[in-house]
């Protein structure tokens, strides 16, 4: 009997192939959507996230000061010393390896280009701390460092506005009146999470950049590797200990510096995406429900339109529960066609909005799974009104129906 | 009185039909009596509102009286369901209507086919079947036409070919020649005449044209919900 409705139902939406199509609209659209925009939102969590791992995860950024600005009035609160950087990388449990940064702007010039960038003074600790491989070239020699000899290693911004991407290692070029050799170039990591171009940089041992940028051995920001088996707020709180001692801050008043953590943030951030995800995938099931609802409308109309047709069935002996079957039938094979036509333009869609977004092109199989069964759960429920209504006609009067 | 003794294949006995209820109540059916013969080419008539209709619907297993025997080959139909009276009109009843009541869009033979269908035959014997039915109306030729694309006189041979393919006991027929000139609607009797005498398919036919009514052996006068007459024995009675 199933192969028998199943043969109506077919025969039935091939017949009728505009209406069927009509009909499956709002599912097509509907499961689109829903695939489309959760796919789209797990790409861009992923995108967030990836930026994020960029600036490396398991990295604790300590700042003078408090919080992103630099509060109110007072005398501003002192930067760090090397001995800082010693004491956290020795006593602190936990900890990698500390990079020191302090920064500058200045020009660059070489061979009549010359780009506005920042120079960032660390140590070879800033590339054992965070991933960046080089495409090109090596890192510092301790004995550069401890000279705080003039030699650069260039990101991939710099590298196109001062060298036209040409090999520049083994180069020189001059940056605010410094002449410096160009011993490694950076991979390109794009742009930061928070704007700003992390290539547009030139690093330099940290000793140069403070005697021949800054003038002082200030340290403006220290970059923390924590190791993953420790936990990470157990060694903020340490570092955090560490650092009120060493500047003299009393109980009870408030640190004059900060901590921010990349894996924190990391986590803020991917858990604001995917509520947001949350939010426009239940805006996309919305208009699935209300493509289930074009579904019975039509199937309502069709039925009264196919009362005839019924009551001809009905006389030739099928029974109510044949001719509910082939309505439901109907309903859920043209749900489930709509659930398939909705996942293939979903595809479409994602692989034309991908690129523009600038969020990795992805499969996400599980919403590709669940879209099509909520499409066939669809058919069943929303099938289910006007097969009822189609079954429990009189044949007499449908026979009659004009 | 006893010129035939042969069962009858229906039995009506004091069968009633009331639609609505109270002061509106309408008995279309004041206690009709009547046995029909297997095989028997019956017209039934009377003027409208004579309840000759709401003997067919009955006699069709499409409704049910309000009181009073129906037997269908020695079952008490008015005590069936409706999804076993379904069954019953599946297996033995074929129904031509005035209106041809074909599925639109649909080829001749899916059209004959669609009995078959739900009695659950396999492809290749409902398109054998069909064919078969289609041949005996002279429409085997036509087979893959849509009835847009048919003659009203062909819509209703096709229409005669569905109600037969099953080899029904008995054929109903709703005015049959309703729709049709006097030429097609003699081409429609003769066929309905034949399929009765060389199948001994029992055929019973609603008409008020008397010269479609003359094609019987029976004739069924209505009058007022009551048989007032029944006519036989119309046919040259070479069988006596």
């Amino acid at each position: 009997m199933l192969g028998t409705t199943f043969t109506l139902a077919i025969r039935s939406i091939l017949r009728h192939k505009l209406r069927s199509f009509l009909t499956t609209l709002g599912i097509i659209i509907g499961v689109a959507a829903v695939v489309a925009m959760v796919t789209l939102g797990k790409a861009t969590t992923a995108a967030v996230q990836q930026q994020i791992a960029s600036l490396g995860t398991n990295i604790l950024q300590v700042r003078p000061g408090q919080g992103f600005g630099r509060g109110g009035g007072g005398p501003r609160p002192p930067d760090f010393e090397e001995s800082d950087v010693e004491a956290v990388r020795e006593q602190v449990a936990g900890v990698t390896a500390v990079a020191p940064q302090a920064q500058s702007t200045a020009t660059a010039i070489h061979e009549g280009a010359n780009w506005s960038t920042t120079i960032n003074g660390t140590t070879s600790a800033f590339f054992t701390v965070q991933p960046w491989p080089l495409t090109a070239g090596r890192t510092f020699s301790p004995a550069e460092e401890a000279a705080g000899k003039a030699v650069c290693i260039i990101g991939a911004t710099v590298q196109q506005n001062l060298f036209r991407n040409r090999q520049a290692v083994g180069e020189r070029f001059r940056i605010g009146g410094v002449s410096c050799d160009v011993i490694g170039t950076l991979s390109r990591r794009g742009q930061a999470g928070f704007g700003g171009d992390q290539d547009d940089t030139v690093i330099m041992p940290i000793k140069a950049v403070q005697r021949r940028f800054t003038g002082n051995r200030d340290i403006r920001l220290m970059l923390v590797g924590v190791d993953e088996t420790y936990d990470s707020a157990q060694v903020q709180s340490s570092l955090s200990d560490l650092l009120r001692e060493r500047r003299n801050i009393e109980a009870g008043a408030e640190d004059n510096f900060n901590i921010f953590d990349t894996a924190q943030i990391s986590a803020t951030l991917t858990g604001s995406t995917t509520l947001l995800t949350r939010i426009v995938a239940a805006v996309a099931g919305i208009s699935l429900i209300v493509g289930g609802i074009g579904i019975m409308n039509i199937m309502l109309v069709s039925v009264t339109e196919r009362t005839r047709e019924i009551g001809i069935r009905l006389a030739i002996g099928a029974i109510a529960s044949e001719v509910l079957m082939q309505f439901l039938v109907e309903a859920i094979v043209l749900s489930l066609l709509g659930g398939v036509m909705g996942l293939v333009l979903a595809q479409v869609a994602i692989a034309i909005i991908t690129p523009i977004m600038q969020v990795p092109w992805m499969f996400d199989l599980q919403i590709n799974i669940v879209a099509f069964a909520i499409s066939a759960v669809i058919g069943v429920v929303f099938g289910f009104f006007p097969a009822r209504r189609a079954a429990s006609l009189n044949p007499i009067d449908a026979l009659r129906h004009e | 009185m006893a010129e035939r003794v042969a069962d009858p294949i229906i039995r009506l006995r004091g069968v009633t039909k009331t639609y609505g209820e109270g002061a509106t109540a309408f008995q279309a059916l004041k206690g009709v009596d009547l046995d029909i013969t297997g095989g028997d080419f019956v017209a039934v008539m009377g003027p409208s509102g004579s309840g000759k209709s709401t003997t067919m619907n009955i006699l069709g297993c499409l409704d049910v009286p309000t009181d009073g025997e129906f037997m269908f080959k020695d079952v008490h139909i008015e005590t069936l369901d409706r999804d076993q009276r379904a069954l019953v009109r599946r297996k033995y009843l074929g129904f031509v209507f005035q209106g041809f009541n074909l599925l639109s869009r649909t080829s001749a033979l899916e059209n004959v086919e669609l009995p078959l269908l739900y009695r659950g035959e396999d492809k290749k014997t409902r398109h054998d079947m069909g064919m078969a039915a289609l041949e005996k109306v002279g429409l085997d030729k036509w087979w893959d036409h849509t009835p847009a694309e048919l003659s009203g006189g062909q819509q209703q041979r096709v229409a005669i070919a569905r109600a037969i393919v099953t080899n029904p006991d008995v054929l109903l027929a709703d005015e049959p020649t309703g729709n049709l000139d006097s030429e097609r609607s003699v081409e429609i009797m003769k066929l309905l005449t034949q399929l009765n005498q060389e199948s001994g398919i029992t055929v019973l036919m609603v008409t008020h044209e008397p010269d479609m009514a003359a094609f019987a052996n029976t004739i069924v006068h209505f009058k007022d919900g009551l048989v007032e007459r029944i006519e036989t024995g119309m046919r040259a009675r070479v069988d006596a």
